[in-house]
This record gives C-alpha cells, structure tokens and sequence, in this order.
C-alpha cells in the first residue's frame, strides 16, 4: 500500500513504477512534479523509477501563471 | 558591537541577524518574483541572485513590482533599483539572461534556497527538476495556481521533502491574473522561504 498525497491508497505490487501510479490513479495531466518520499523523480524517469512499498508519494499539480 | 540598522526595527527580534546571511535565488521577475524580493528584502535578506531575461512591459504593470518609467528596461535592473531604494544594503547578482536547465546550477550555485517565479508550467517543471537533481539537500520553494480573483480558501501550500508548493495548484493564467491573488502567493513563497531559512533547516556547507 502506498499513500498518494497525504489521502489516497493504492495497492502496491512489487516493481511499481512511477508511471504505473500515475496510470493507476488516472494521472493523466503532463504538467506534474512526483515526489517519493520528499525526493523529486524527473519526469524522464517515470518509466524506471520504482516506488517502494509504503512509500509517501505527492503528486503537485502546475499551473500556468506568475 | 555593530549599530542596528533602524530599516529592520520592526522586524521580528532575533530573525534579520539570520536573514542578512542568507541568500536566496529568484528564477523569474515577473508577479510572483517581483513581490517576493521585496518582502525578502523587507524581512533583511541579506543576498538575492534575481534572474530574468525579459523587459518591463506596461502589461506587467497590474502585478508586478514596477513603475510606468521602468517600462522598457531588463527587469533584474529595475527592480535591482527598487530594492535598493529600500536597503541599498542588499548584495544583489543580477542575471539578464534566459535560464534553462543546463544554466540552473551554476546560476544558483551559491543561493542556499531557491524561489521558484516563472510563468510557464513546462518551465516550473524543469526548474524544479534541475535544482534538485544538483542540490538534493536545498529547498526550492514554488507556485502554482495564483490566477483570477477571489478563491482565498483555495490557497495554501504542500510540502515533500524539501519541495513547498504555494497556490491553489488548479487556477491557469488563462483565467487573467489580479494584483491581491498574484501577490499573495509570492508573499506566500516569501513567508515559506523566511520560515525555512530561520529554521536552520537549510545547510550552509557551500559556502566554505
């Protein structure tokens, strides 16, 4: 089980990846920054990065504008 | 012992002395960049590295730190001035030049958190993923959702890490942006940073 801003759970399975979390929780949205347990995961990497079991996973949301 | 200077008088006791030796980098000078300098620069901040390669345009003007006779000039030089004109003590580096994420650790190389002001989600994306893809253990502090009018509630901030994410994380410029709501987010980051830098949460090993 993991935990997906501070709210959400998802089942967990061994070799989860990044994308595998966004897919599952309907992530669809390109302009996103994932953090796995307070570390940054570039965007490059959501293919290969592994979440570990129990991991604290934040999803943040960019919007335009500044 | 030094003569304390009446500027900070005000100022929370015990926080400028820590303030006025920290460093903080801006990446963008626009609403949210603008405004967070000044409060930075308010609370006794002691360096800003300010980046941004635009010009002041008179479409700025509803939000941001300038004036109508800055129209036309680099804004780090603008507002470099404006800062000035309230401590021309602050030590300021000034780079009129278009980040990218090759140029984002050098550039801040030297800051012990960066603020993140850009305007663009593609560009907030790779900021932050450069910053800490090169400095792990440094905060970055940014914003998202800042645009329209009202919707107070909305704002608040998420943290991970070290990453801290001000706005409503929803609002798009599209919307139109106003004075109150872009300001408060970047007084918002200004508010997250002080607190950081007070913290001792942000470590100082690069500066030996």
């Amino acid at each position: 089980m993991i935990i997906i801003n501070n709210r959400d759970h998802l089942d967990w399975h061994e070799g989860m990846t990044v994308r595998d979390m966004l897919d599952a929780m309907g992530y669809t949205y390109a302009l996103i920054t994932v953090s796995v347990n307070g570390d940054l995961i570039s965007k490059d990497d959501y293919e290969q990065a592994v979440i570990p079991d129990k991991a604290e996973v934040t999803v943040f949301h960019l919007a335009h504008g500044g | 012992m030094e003569t304390p200077n009446p500027l900070f008088a005000r100022n929370v006791p015990g926080t400028t002395e820590v303030l006025q030796r920290r460093t903080v980098g801006i990446a963008g000078c626009g609403g949210l960049g603008s405004n967070a300098a000044v409060a930075l620069v308010r609370a006794g901040i002691g360096r800003l590295i300010l980046a941004d390669h635009d010009r002041v345009e008179a479409s700025n003007l509803n939000r941001q730190y300038f004036f109508q006779s800055d129209i036309g000039r680099p804004k780090v030089e603008a507002l470099a001035g404006h800062l000035r004109a309230i401590n021309p003590g602050i030590e300021l580096d000034l780079i009129d030049a278009a980040l990218s994420p090759e140029t984002v650790a050098s550039t801040f190389e030297t800051a012990d958190l960066l603020i993140e002001a850009f305007d663009r989600a593609e560009a907030k994306q790779w900021l932050l993923e450069a910053w800490c893809g090169a400095y792990p253990d440094r905060p970055v502090v940014a914003a998202s959702g800042l645009s329209g009018c009202g919707k107070s509630e909305l704002i608040g901030v998420r943290s991970a890490g070290r990453i801290h994410v001000c706005g409503d994380e929803e609002s798009d410029m599209s919307e139109g942006l106003c004075a109150a709501r872009v300001a408060i987010v970047a007084n918002l980051e200004a508010n997250v940073a002080i607190e950081l830098l007070l913290k001792g949460s942000v470590s100082h090993d690069h500066h030996q």
